[in-house]
């Protein structure tokens, strides 16, 4: 029999976990805390098993992020064996820089791409593993499972290194580091049906609820400190929603759902005509925006 | 158990995953105006596997960038980067993903330029099928028969003929016929267990999910359908178990174990095993998972395996069934695609990479190259940029293989240049050459086995002094079957 096809992307994950550990000498795991963070870590610790993760995880945080999501971090970060670095860029902060004020462009920019450069740069990290996947996006279509950045993060779409089999060249020039993508082959339903099967716990977010939101620019935001001001004529209205996608929370937008279990999330998903990330303002700065982000060096 | 490794605590009852068939891994391979992007972005569209934002978003670049005036160019879902979306063509490889209610699909989306092939090939290499275009009106041309030669040089078996635009031949049935059969004749070298010939006509959908109601003369399946129902699964008891190291893992004095993916066969507790290429010999005592033990694990299953007693084994070695065991060879015969713009001589070296073991490679000959569009042989001095070739390959250190033909993940390696650390070729094994031959004396150990096997025809035909003409001869005519049972022995 033919692995199935949860079998068979769990084992190539797997794969792509080993080779990183056996070939690089300072990886870590960048850790989002959403769903595919979830399922990544889980992976990670699957393919070292009986041994302890061999590498920390690192949350680049903006300090936006939905205080649901940085209650999950920190219960994570409490699991024995599970060592987390959070690092925020205290220049932006400073600077006073914010999603409302500052527009999602540069508070990506600064809080997001700049603060994980700043990050890999202090700690020497020479492979960090995300839980981007080729589905989500167009350019990200592209991407290599190792994805070779320069001694300055940027990445060169033109110049990649051809991928053929499992075969990963994993060597590089001094200062040079990898992005590793092992959930690159799966699909948001591949994630939800893995969740389901392993029984992975995710972020509450993901789940329908009453929450108190505000219908912003054609996106329903959930409203989850005072930090965000009410323009005139909003009010908060007390909705049943929940998220596909988590980021920071004035960019990210809720769905209305009354899924409150996974065979709900799932089913639901299955009838959904809206891909996984339109709900992300950081993605429609402009067509091709991703791929202007990716250059720069965002995940 | 390390104490890192209690369950996570689930917050919900599991559900069973409704998409756990096994997944079709497809290459698609066609020339630019093939029509190969409006295929598989029809593909997608008619399998709902576009959303609506998507929808809006190629209506405004179909405006932008499309060539179907106001109609939606379906291609553009597919070009990702931006210099792909102003040239009109695909220079990478892109990976689409897709379900039907039957199967989950994987598509690699190649290019169809001569000047591409290295990324038709990476494509092609973890491809289970093909699907090969071709414009009803051009019929085979001769990057049809590149691409052919390609996918089965990658060890593709199965190929699907989308004969597309038949709108523009007037579906006619007799074009249809004339080009199926004119590439299954041209194909017939490359041993494809499978062609199928579809005609279909991407911009409008016919045959592609639903039949088309203006070829009413095609009985077999649609694309889609013949895609969800195809079986691609090879032998599995082709050959014994194979897993190349990956990771000792080493958590505690007490536990030690080889971290992997089988290969290839099965792997049971209690399997007597051949640690390669030391060949040193042990029994399996656990196959270990973060799942609990297993009794036995199967090609693609990632395990962590451990022994019954001490041995010597590193990342790069291969465990394998010790009734069943690959060689270890410092010196093979290859295919090489080369994927650099500076041309490939012989006495190049490099760093190799096969399975999960490193070594230092050098070109001893390019023996021929291949021109892939009339499968003809010639003698060239060097291999250029996407030329693909066969070459003998030295090692520093004997490496666990196999052809390729039979394995696909002992048989393939990729060159890197030590200077640039760019990958700047593939190459699948064809045979196995040990002893090399610039070394004597295991030279004359082979004239040995070969004066066995020689001898037994000579006794056969009682004459010594056949005996010693035919040693010329035979070296000859059944070098190829003598070098094929010497790989199996030695």
């Amino acid at each position: 029999m033919p692995l199935s096809s949860l079998d068979r992307l769990e084992a190539e994950s797997i794969f792509i976990f080993r080779e990183v550990v056996a070939s690089c000498d300072n990886p870590v795991m960048l850790y989002s805390i959403g769903k595919d963070s979830s399922v990544l870590l889980h992976l990670a610790r699957k393919a070292f098993y009986p041994a302890p993760l061999p590498f920390p995880l690192m949350h680049i945080d903006t300090t936006w992020k939905f205080r649901a999501m940085i209650e999950f971090r920190d219960a994570v970060a409490r699991q024995p064996g599970t060592r987390l670095i959070v690092h925020t860029n205290q220049d932006g902060l400073r600077a006073g820089i914010n999603p409302f004020t500052s527009g999602s462009r540069l508070h990506t920019d600064v809080m997001k791409t700049q603060a994980l450069k700043q990050a890999l740069d202090k700690y020497r990290f020479d492979a960090a593993f995300g839980g981007a996947r080729r589905d989500e996006e167009k350019s990200r279509a592209k991407e290599r499972i190792f994805s070779l950045r320069s001694a300055e993060h940027r990445w060169d779409p033109r110049n990649q290194r051809p991928e053929p089999w499992q075969l990963f060249n994993t060597q590089k020039a001094p200062g040079e580091s990898f992005r590793v993508f092992p959930l690159s082959n799966w699909t948001e339903g591949d994630v939800w049906d893995y969740i389901a099967r392993e029984q992975i716990d995710v972020v509450p977010l993901y789940f329908a609820a009453p929450r108190p939101v505000v219908r912003r620019d054609g996106m329903l935001i959930m409203r989850d400190d005072a930090r965000m001001s009410l323009r005139p004529g909003e009010t908060p209205e007390t909705r049943s929603i929940r998220f596909r996608s988590l980021g920071c929370y004035p960019l990210t937008g809720a769905v209305e759902s009354e899924a409150t279990t996974l065979a709900e999330i799932i089913a639901e998903m299955r009838h959904m005509r809206v891909s996984e990330r339109s709900d992300r303002a950081v993605d429609h700065d402009g067509v091709g925006s991703m791929e202007q982000k990716k250059l720069e060096g965002y995940f | 158990m390390s104490a890192a490794l209690k369950p996570i605590p689930p917050n919900n009852p599991p559900v069973p995953a409704v998409n756990d068939a096994p997944q079709l891994r497809v290459l698609t391979c066609g020339s630019v105006d093939d029509g190969k992007s409006t295929l598989l972005g029809r593909l997608l569209y008619d399998s709902q596997a576009v959303m609506d934002d998507q929808l809006v978003a190629l209506d405004q670049e179909s405006r932008r960038w499309g060539t179907q005036g106001e109609n939606r160019d379906f291609a553009l879902l597919l070009d990702g980067l931006g210099a792909e979306r102003e040239q009109g063509i695909t220079i990478d490889v892109a990976y689409r993903y897709f379900s039907s209610k039957r199967r989950s699909f994987i598509v690699a989306d190649t290019p169809g330029h001569e000047q591409y092939t290295r990324n038709m090939a990476t494509g092609a290499s973890t491809a289970d099928l093909a699907i090969i275009l071709i414009d009803a009106r051009r019929g085979v041309l001769p990057q049809t028969r590149r691409h052919a030669f390609i996918v089965a040089a990658l060890g593709i078996r199965h190929a699907v003929l989308a004969i597309n635009k038949m709108d523009l031949v007037d579906f006619s049935q007799a074009t249809w016929q004339r080009i199926a059969d004119e590439f299954t004749a041209a194909a017939r070298p490359l041993g494809f267990q499978s062609i199928v010939p579809i005609p279909i006509c991407a911009r409008d959908g016919d045959n592609v999910v639903a039949r088309s109601v203006r070829m009413p003369w095609f009985h077999g399946a649609p694309l889609l359908e013949y895609l969800e129902t195809v079986d691609v699964s090879r032998p599995e008891t082709e050959h014994g178990f194979a897993m190349p190291v990956q990771l000792v893992l080493r958590p505690d004095s007490e536990f030690r174990g080889y971290a992997g993916t089988v290969a290839s066969g099965v792997v049971r507790v209690g399997q007597p095993l051949v640690a390669l290429p030391n060949g040193q010999r042990a029994d399996v005592a656990r196959i270990v998972t973060a799942d609990g033990d297993r009794a036995a694990a199967e090609a693609g299953r990632a395990v962590t395996i451990t022994l019954d007693r001490e041995i010597d084994v590193a990342r790069g070695d291969v465990l394998a069934a010790a009734d069943d065991a690959p060689t270890a060879s410092a010196s093979v015969e290859a295919e090489l695609i080369w994927m650099a713009t500076e041309p490939l001589v012989a006495g190049r070296e490099f760093a190799v990479r096969l399975g999960t073991a490193s070594a230092h490679a050098r070109v001893v000959s390019i023996r021929h190259a291949i021109d892939i569009q009339t499968y003809a042989y010639r003698k060239p001095a060097s291999l250029k940029l996407n030329e693909i070739g066969l070459v003998e390959l030295a090692f520093d250190k004997p490496l666990v293989t196999r052809p390729y033909a039979m394995d696909r993940t002992l048989g393939a390696m990729i060159l890197v240049d030590r200077l640039t650390h760019q990958t700047v070729g593939m190459a699948t094994v064809q045979a196995l050459i040990d002893p090399p031959k610039w070394r004597p004396s295991r030279r004359l150990a082979r004239y040995v086995v070969d004066g066995v096997v020689i001898g037994a025809i000579a006794g056969a035909l009682s004459s010594n002094l056949l005996f010693a003409a035919l040693i010329g001869v035979a070296e000859m005519l059944l070098r190829p079957l003598l070098d094929h049972l010497l790989e199996a022995k030695l």
